[in-house]
């Protein structure tokens, strides 16, 4: 098991009202993880957007260790893509969008189609500020799942890094699993009856999972278990708003088809209504 | 519940289901032929229908307490496939039916086979009731003619209602003798059927109001037959008539259509109108049962397609579960399938030893209990009830009504839905929320792992659309559990949630759960909820408490300053207790009004409404109890006068706890409970002297505390003073051991 970091952060950025809290949110970030930045722009290069980007990266409070501009142009998700792949970065930063008067997150097109397609993980900022919001409490997936050891490293990895005494390991059952009908009482006793059984199984398959960790990453942290039984990817997300989590972090898809995205599954519910901040672990390079 | 094998506790409780099976079949007789004739269908079809109905979904159903048999809602479909396929001969139109009847059989099996009884979560709970009412008023405007001794009145509904002024005064001026006979049996069933709740005499009660018209009706044309010497007084049109020999009149069922549009309309409409009602009815009963046993809706559906084939085959009706003969099954003892057996079984004997009596019945009193139940299918409480929940559900209810008759009950029903979608989307002013989450899922329920209970969180709206995704969740939760629900992250709750709430609240609570709803604060502030819980006082405003005390609340209130205890005239709905005692188990509690509470609050007297029986078995019942409080725990009890009718639930294996030693008390009290040893220690001769002594009242513990009724009706101010006398002499007796 190799061990994830966060050494490389690349940032896309456009020219719009957030950009000033976009860059002071990644320069923190970078700060926190120790790690040196990358800034993208897609589109051309002219004098005044270079200088106006510069004042603002010179006015954030902390000063990055490493900063690289790069200017580029084409297809923005492919050049964005292309750009990550040679600087081999660990970490692509992104910003959701608003809705309309509504306070729900979602993803613009161009950087879904990135979260989808990126070989390394991907951190969704929500709601990029200019002063600091404490993060306090960090909700995981925990199934069953070969990724989910590196995703539950990479959250206590987080945790320490940015100060976070809380996380919440939640292992979503499928409710196929239990496969009992309810339709009277006797089949609901042995539903709940299967789905206990179910419960143990799965919290002593995460806590083995946590305790394996490297001594340094749990310490200090306050660590609960939550199973959930229902739609994967769906209940964290709903879970994550309920308890108000600050982040969330999950495992990549496994694999991509067509079908899957119309069924939406897994991240896409996340993609669709982005609960908090969500970290996207990619340990398919490490594998 | 489970002390004993399965197999005994049935032998044990088989007197009692048969018992219940055979009042259950009085009404089901008078049912079923009214039913059948009502949608033109030879008498007997009803009796067939009940018939395969019990026979075969006591044996492979999935619920416990309901009884089937042909349906109210079904009249109005079935007559619609009769006139309509039979296109002026009847008898080819019925054998038509049939078929429908046969084809919508299969389809409910199948409906139970892919587990699509949660369909019917789908309809809107107003949209519902104002098809029911629409069915109701169907039935009343043909019945109505026919309860006047006019059976040649053709026509749609319409046309029925704006001829029933005519029909009136055809009966005032210048009548035939004929029409004067079956207008007077008309009309004074019904008068009886409307005073029958009224009368509180156990025996009287025993049989249910639609036997008594059926038995005095038979009686007057007897009465005609044999001391007038008047036989055929009314023609054959306002008689049954009944097949000679059953088995060799068998109708064939034609299949002949079974590929035209208009086939395929009408057996969709009987299986729209089959699930809905056995589904509601199911729901329904479930809430009655003493036992509190989850049915399994799916089951059952197999079981109502089985049946509904096999009628269909011998030439019955559909079979649906019905709401009021379960009811009365229920308050008759009932309390597994068997009853439902038993009661298929009665109607066999029936049919074969009485049928020259039952071709005895005359029309108009069958119409007049159809007439009935038509009237309480559209009562208008009903609207009243409902518009007090939101002038919006009125509008719902309305326009499904009027839709209802004025095309046919699936556009009807239809057109409810889009009402309700368009009200809703009015009230948010955008559809967008429904549009853009409709299909996603918005559930999360978990057990917290700290508390142990369950969570359950809701998003973006919750309506009858989406209701079936909660409700999945809710069924998975033990009703033991404690539930809370929050409704928090979502902006917008309807009343069929509210209320599908509130049935679960009253499950959960009934079974020593605890279901909480929170978060729904929120929105009331923010997008004035129009569908907050109204649903918990359902009768508050109309009568208006407040505004003038009658003469008995005013005495009440002087008896309060007299006693310095505290009056509250207004009702409250909080009754969680009440219904720990056994005198509730079968019973709905609505609300208790005109508290009057000791400052230790140790005595409470209070006037209670609530209910027994449903739908046209429904009686509404008001009384004055007193509830105090003990000194230290007791065993649990009942004690009841001892009368007729307990003597014939004691012959069908209830159980009374006789005192050797006190055979006064023995003879008069009717004393029940489990633990037997526990109360004849308690049970010492000086309180068996006190009781001996003092006016026999029902009373009943629940181990902490004691619940006293004298009449089952209010009592009086001088009835609450006696009342009051007798439970401080009783808590003395207790006091001073």
């Amino acid at each position: 098991m190799s061990t994830i970091t966060f050494k490389k952060i690349m940032v896309g950025f456009a020219f719009s009202p957030n950009l000033k809290a976009n860059v002071y949110e990644s320069i923190r970030m970078a700060h926190y993880f120790g790690g040196e930045l990358i800034f993208v722009h897609v589109g051309s290069k002219t004098p005044e957007k270079e200088s106006r980007f510069k004042e603002i990266v010179t006015s954030s409070p902390i000063q990055p260790e490493k900063t690289t501009i790069e200017w580029r142009e084409g297809n923005p998700v492919n050049t964005l893509l292309q750009a990550g792949e040679e600087f081999k970065v660990d970490l692509i930063l992104l910003g959701a969008l608003k809705r309309e008067n509504v306070v729900k997150f979602y993803l613009g097109s161009i950087a879904r189609k990135i979260t989808r397609r990126a070989k390394c993980s991907v951190l969704l900022l929500i709601n990029p500020s200019v002063e600091r919001n404490p993060c306090q409490h960090i909700v995981v997936n925990g199934f069953d799942s070969p990724q989910t050891k590196d995703t539950i490293q990479a959250a206590f990895m987080v945790a320490k890094a940015l100060g976070v005494n809380k996380i919440s390991l939640v292992e979503e059952i499928s409710s196929s699993e239990v496969a009992v009908a309810i339709d009277d009482d006797r089949s609901l006793r042995r539903a709940t009856l299967k789905k206990e059984r179910l419960r143990r199984r799965e919290q002593t398959r995460v806590k083995d999972v946590v305790k394996k960790l490297p001594s340094e990453f749990t310490t200090d942290v306050n660590w609960t278990t939550q199973s959930i039984f229902g739609r994967r990817g769906y209940s964290i997300g709903h879970y994550a708003k309920v308890v108000r989590a600050d982040l969330l972090v999950m495992n990549s898809q496994e694999n991509l088809s067509f079908i899957d995205r119309l069924i939406t599954r897994d991240l896409e519910h996340i993609l669709a209504e982005l609960p908090t901040d969500v970290l996207i672990i990619n340990s398919r390079g490490n594998v | 519940m489970y002390r004993s094998s399965p197999y005994k506790d049935f032998l044990v409780g088989l007197p009692k289901n048969i018992f219940s099976g055979f009042v259950v079949s009085l009404i089901a007789l008078p049912l079923g032929l009214g039913l059948a004739i009502a949608s033109e269908a030879p008498p007997i079809a009803g009796i067939i229908a009940a018939i395969a109905g019990g026979m075969v979904v006591s044996i492979l159903g999935g619920s416990h307490l309901t009884i089937t048999g042909p349906g109210n809602g079904l009249v109005i479909v079935i007559l619609s496939a009769i006139v309509g396929m039979g296109e002026g001969d009847l008898y080819q139109g019925y054998l038509y039916t049939l078929a429908a009847i046969i084809l919508s059989g299969f389809m409910l099996f199948i409906f139970g086979v892919f587990r699509l009884g949660a369909l019917s979560e789908f309809f809107p709970t107003t949209a519902l009731q104002g098809m029911l009412a629409a069915i109701g008023v169907g039935i009343l405007a043909k019945q109505f003619h026919v309860m006047l001794g006019f059976t040649d009145v053709k026509g749609n509904t319409i046309n029925q209602l704006t001829l029933m002024p005519s029909s009136i005064k055809n009966l005032l001026i210048n009548p035939s003798g004929e029409v004067i006979l079956a207008s007077a049996i008309g009309v004074m069933s019904l008068v009886f059927l409307f005073l029958y709740a009224r009368i509180r005499n156990s025996v009287f009660q025993l049989i249910p109001a639609p036997m008594w018209v059926v038995i005095v009706s038979i009686s007057v044309m007897y009465y005609n037959d044999l001391v007038l010497k008047t036989p055929d007084v009314l023609g054959s049109n306002l008689m049954i008539t009944l097949p000679d020999n059953l088995l060799a009149s068998l109708p064939r069922p034609d299949f002949g259509k079974i590929l035209s549009s208009n086939f395929m309309g009408h057996t969709l409409s009987i299986t729209l109108v089959a699930v809905i009602e056995s589904l509601l009815s199911i729901k329904a009963v479930d809430k009655l049962d003493p036992l509190k046993r989850r049915s399994n809706i799916n089951k059952d559906l197999r079981a109502l397609g089985i049946a509904t084939g096999v009628s269909g085959f011998l030439g019955g009706l559909n079979v649906v579960t019905v709401i009021a003969r379960s009811s009365v099954n229920v308050n008759n003892g009932g309390n597994n399938r068997s009853a439902n057996f038993f009661h298929a079984a009665f109607l066999v004997v029936f049919i074969l030893l009485f049928a020259k009596q039952i071709q005895k019945i005359p029309m108009p009193a069958l119409a007049a209990i159809l007439v009935y139940t038509g009237y309480r299918l559209a009562a208008p409480e009903n609207l009243f009830r409902i518009y007090k929940i939101g002038k919006e559900q009125a509008i719902i209810f309305l326009s499904t009504l009027v839709a209802t008759l004025m095309t046919s009950l699936t556009t009807g029903i239809l057109l409810g839905i889009l009402t309700t979608i368009l009200v809703h989307i009015i009230l948010n002013k955008s559809g967008v929320l429904f549009s853009r989450n409709w299909l996603k899922p918005n559930v999360l329920m978990y057990l917290e792992e700290e508390t142990g209970n369950y969570y359950v969180s809701v998003k973006n709206f919750c309506s009858f659309l989406n209701f079936f995704k909660l409700k999945a969740k809710l069924d998975e939760i033990p009703p033991k559990a404690h539930a809370i629900v929050d409704f928090s992250l979502c902006e917008f709750v309807d009343h069929t949630v509210m209320e599908g709430l509130n049935d679960y609240s009253r499950s959960f609570s009934l079974q020593g759960g605890f279901f909480e709803i929170i978060g729904l604060d929120v929105h009331e502030a923010k997008t004035e909820h129009p569908f907050a819980i109204r649903k918990s006082l359902p009768e508050t405003s109309l009568f208006n408490f407040q505004i003038s005390l009658t003469k008995r609340q005013k005495l009440l209130q002087k008896l309060s300053t007299i006693l310095d205890w505290n009056y509250l005239p207004d009702p409250v709905s909080n009754y969680g207790e009440l219904e720990r005692f056994l005198y509730f188990k079968t019973k709905w509690i609505n609300f208790r009004y005109n508290n009057l509470e000791s400052k230790s609050k140790d005595f409470l007297l209070f006037d209670l409404s609530y209910s027994e029986g449903a739908f046209i078995a429904k009686e509404d019942l008001r009384s004055t109890f007193l509830q105090i409080k003990v000194p230290e725990k007791i065993p649990v009890f009942a004690l009841d006068k001892e009368n007729f009718m307990t003597n014939i639930l004691q012959l069908s294996g209830l159980k009374d706890i006789d005192f050797k030693n006190h055979p006064d008390f023995s003879k008069r009290f009717y004393l029940r409970g489990e633990d037997e040893k526990a109360i004849r220690a308690f049970f010492t001769d000086n309180l068996i002297y006190f009781f001996e002594s003092h006016p026999a009242y029902y009373l009943e513990s629940d181990g902490d505390s004691l619940l006293i009724r004298s009449k089952e009706r209010l009592a009086s101010i001088q009835e609450i003073k006696q009342i009051l006398a007798f439970a401080e002499e009783l808590l003395k007796i207790l006091d001073n051991r």
